[in-house]
């Protein structure tokens, strides 16, 4: 029976409780990684981090919620109040909706009901996932374009701009993983993956995925939208008290939930890592769960320490990077996994697929190879030109000892 | 007459080169070193570096509860010393408050007598303030302080809800009664002048001092 065919026999009850669960969860986790964040920033900083609510600072989170409540909740004069009113809801409530077709246990047993947790399987449930995450940039663009002053708009246009070119990137990743799991749905894709994880299989995928979706959820190294420095708070600037902290809640429920799906896309999901097939059995299947979020809390963990590394990029390198690299390379890489994809399939000898696998890794060495090579041909020509200036210059990104500026008509009397 | 001849050969050696006698043809550049790229592992090794701090102990301070020692000369609040016996040093002078930079210090000095003697000599600080919302912490008023009356200690913790909590009277600012010391007013050591108080003749009170009892 698989999965969508198990919990397709659901009560209403069920699914009810199913997606309490999957709101509580998703709110309590919110807490707890802005609580691990932050102490895992002040560790990397070589400070303890929030240590002062509670044992170990726990209770930091829900402290700062609870102040956030208490604000004053204030609407600019000049915002369109039911759009401003609007914005983080749509934020706050699409970063939810992502979870409902993620597989976060294998087969269990609920209240003597057999079932998996999973709030729905839909045959598209990848493709769902992109729409929503794609409705939920209204929710930025949205609050940025109300508030009605300058900084929001920019930072809600520039938030906007980065989520849909990442999210490009992100969609042709997953491409060679439908490619290769045959289907589009998450609970399929995990069945898929018992033996072998996508995140091996299909490495520059994972790896693609990985960046943008850092990209995709707006978080340091790429926080261009919210850069303190640059553009004060981003789209968020003109909000306060609970409307803030929906998108802040937002913003944290998306990273984890971007983070699940990459679990269930590269890592297996649910399914045990290798070598420890046993535990999925233990606790009634419950132990799945365990092996699902201590990926998703792996994945949270590279966030944190991203953040912690890393200086932010600036605007225009971010979207070159995305558009002229990311883009590019996973085209090149779905037509590979394509190709092999269809030779195999069709029973190609596996000479065949070695020899095209071996072809398409020399082609990408001679292009680089190419590309280095001109590179060095463009520098040696500004060695060459660099020769005799017409007027005296700082020193060039080039080795270059002594300038002769003979011709040059005033420097005469420079002291 | 060897002085002026050692200045003679100091100035000819370090004679600036005149524009005219510059070659500015040729001007000479040191070689800059260009960090080109770092490769992979250079890349990572950011990551290594903040991954193995999360494992160091801390550098802070659980600052309430632990108070790190300052520095010994850290400029904290002021104190207003005494001699050995309590009297005052101050004796209401106003260096102090001509040689505060940011006007912080207010001092109204006072005759002494027989019946009121607060300090050795003629006066004394009837008045004395500190402006802490002024004061910037520059130890020029300690610099000025002709008996050492003024001094600063190492308390830090000024922070305070009103303003005028922060101007600190001459109570808040005079240091403790230690030892041998006796509230004033009362009268000098006997057979002592303020000369003797300031070569450090006296080191406790006399009981015949005590005339408060």
């Amino acid at each position: 029976m698989t999965t969508a065919e198990l919990i397709g026999a659901d009560p209403g009850w069920l699914i009810t409780v199913k997606a309490l669960l999957v709101f509580v969860v998703c709110v309590v986790l919110t807490l707890m990684s802005v609580w691990g964040e932050r102490r895992l920033v002040g560790r990397m900083q070589q400070r303890p981090g929030p240590n002062r609510v509670g044992p170990f600072g726990l209770v930091q989170a829900l402290a700062d919620g609870v102040k956030l409540a208490l604000k004053e909740d204030l609407i600019p004069a000049a915002a369109d109040k039911i759009v401003f009113v609007i914005a983080p809801i749509i934020s706050a409530t699409t970063c939810f909706m992502s979870f409902a077709v993620i597989p976060i246990t294998g087969p269990v047993t609920l209240f003597g009901h057999k079932t998996a947790m999973q709030l729905t399987d839909l045959p598209v449930g990848v493709l769902y996932v992109l729409a929503i995450a794609s409705v939920g940039v209204y929710g930025i663009i949205l609050a940025g374009w109300s508030s009605g002053s300058t900084y929001p708009l920019l930072g809600g246009l520039r938030s906007s701009a980065q989520v849909i070119s990442y999210e490009i990137a992100m969609g042709l990743s997953l491409v060679s993983v439908f490619i290769y799991a045959g289907s589009m749905s998450t609970s399929d894709i995990v069945a898929a993956q018992t033996s072998w994880w996508y995140g091996v299989v299909l490495f520059p995928s994972f790896a693609i995925y990985a960046i943008s979706m850092v990209g995709e959820t707006n978080r340091a190294p790429f926080d261009l939208a919210e850069a303190e420095g640059e553009l004060v708070g981003g789209f968020h600037t003109e909000y306060s008290s609970l409307k803030f902290a929906l998108f802040f809640l937002a913003e944290y429920v998306n990273i984890i939930a971007v983070s699940a799906l990459a679990t269930t896309l590269f890592l297996g999901g649910y399914h045990a890592p290798p070598f420890l097939g046993f535990t999925e059995n233990w606790l009634g299947g419950w132990f799945t769960a365990i092996w699902f979020f201590s990926k998703v809390l792996v994945f949270f963990f590279v966030f944190v320490w991203l953040r912690g590394t890393l200086p932010r990029l600036r605007y225009d390198q971010f979207m070159q990077f995305g558009w002229k690299v990311l883009i590019p390379v996973s085209i090149l890489w779905i037509l590979v996994v394509a190709t092999l994809r269809v030779l195999s399939l069709q029973g190609a000898p596996r000479l065949v697929v070695v020899a095209f696998a071996s072809a398409v890794v020399f082609l990408i060495m001679a292009v680089n190879i190419g590309f280095e090579n001109a590179k060095k041909k463009k520098l040696e020509a500004i060695v060459d030109n660099a020769d005799a200036p017409s007027f005296s210059l700082p020193q060039l990104p080039v080795a270059l000892t002594s300038i002769n500026v003979s011709n040059n008509k005033e420097g005469v009397d420079r002291g | 007459m060897s002085q002026t001849t050692k200045k003679e050969s100091t100035v000819a050696e370090i004679e600036p080169l005149k524009n005219s006698e510059r070659d500015l043809t040729k001007v000479e550049f040191s070689q800059v070193d260009q960090p080109g790229s770092v490769g992979l592992l250079g890349h990572l090794k950011g990551f290594w570096i903040t991954f193995s701090t999360i494992f160091k102990k801390p550098e802070t301070v659980e600052y309430p509860e632990v108070k790190a020692p300052t520095q010994e000369r850290f400029h904290g609040r002021h104190q207003l010393n005494r001699h050995p016996d309590g009297l005052e040093k101050c004796i209401g002078c106003e260096l102090c408050a001509w040689a505060c930079p940011a006007d912080a210090i207010y001092v109204e000095g006072a005759d002494n007598t027989e019946e009121n003697r607060m300090s050795p000599g003629e006066r004394y600080g009837k008045v004395y303030q500190i402006n802490y919302l002024r004061c910037v912490f520059c130890g020029l008023c300690i610099e000025a302080c002709p008996t050492r009356a003024l001094t600063m200690t190492n308390e830090y913790e000024l922070a305070d809800d009103s303003r005028a909590k922060l101007i600190f009277e001459k109570d808040d600012l005079l240091g403790p009664l230690r030892a041998g010391m006796l509230m004033p007013p009362h009268p000098m050591y006997p057979d002592m002048t303020d000369t003797n108080y300031y070569k450090g003749d006296v080191t406790q009170a006399h009981p015949s001092q005590d005339v408060n009892k």
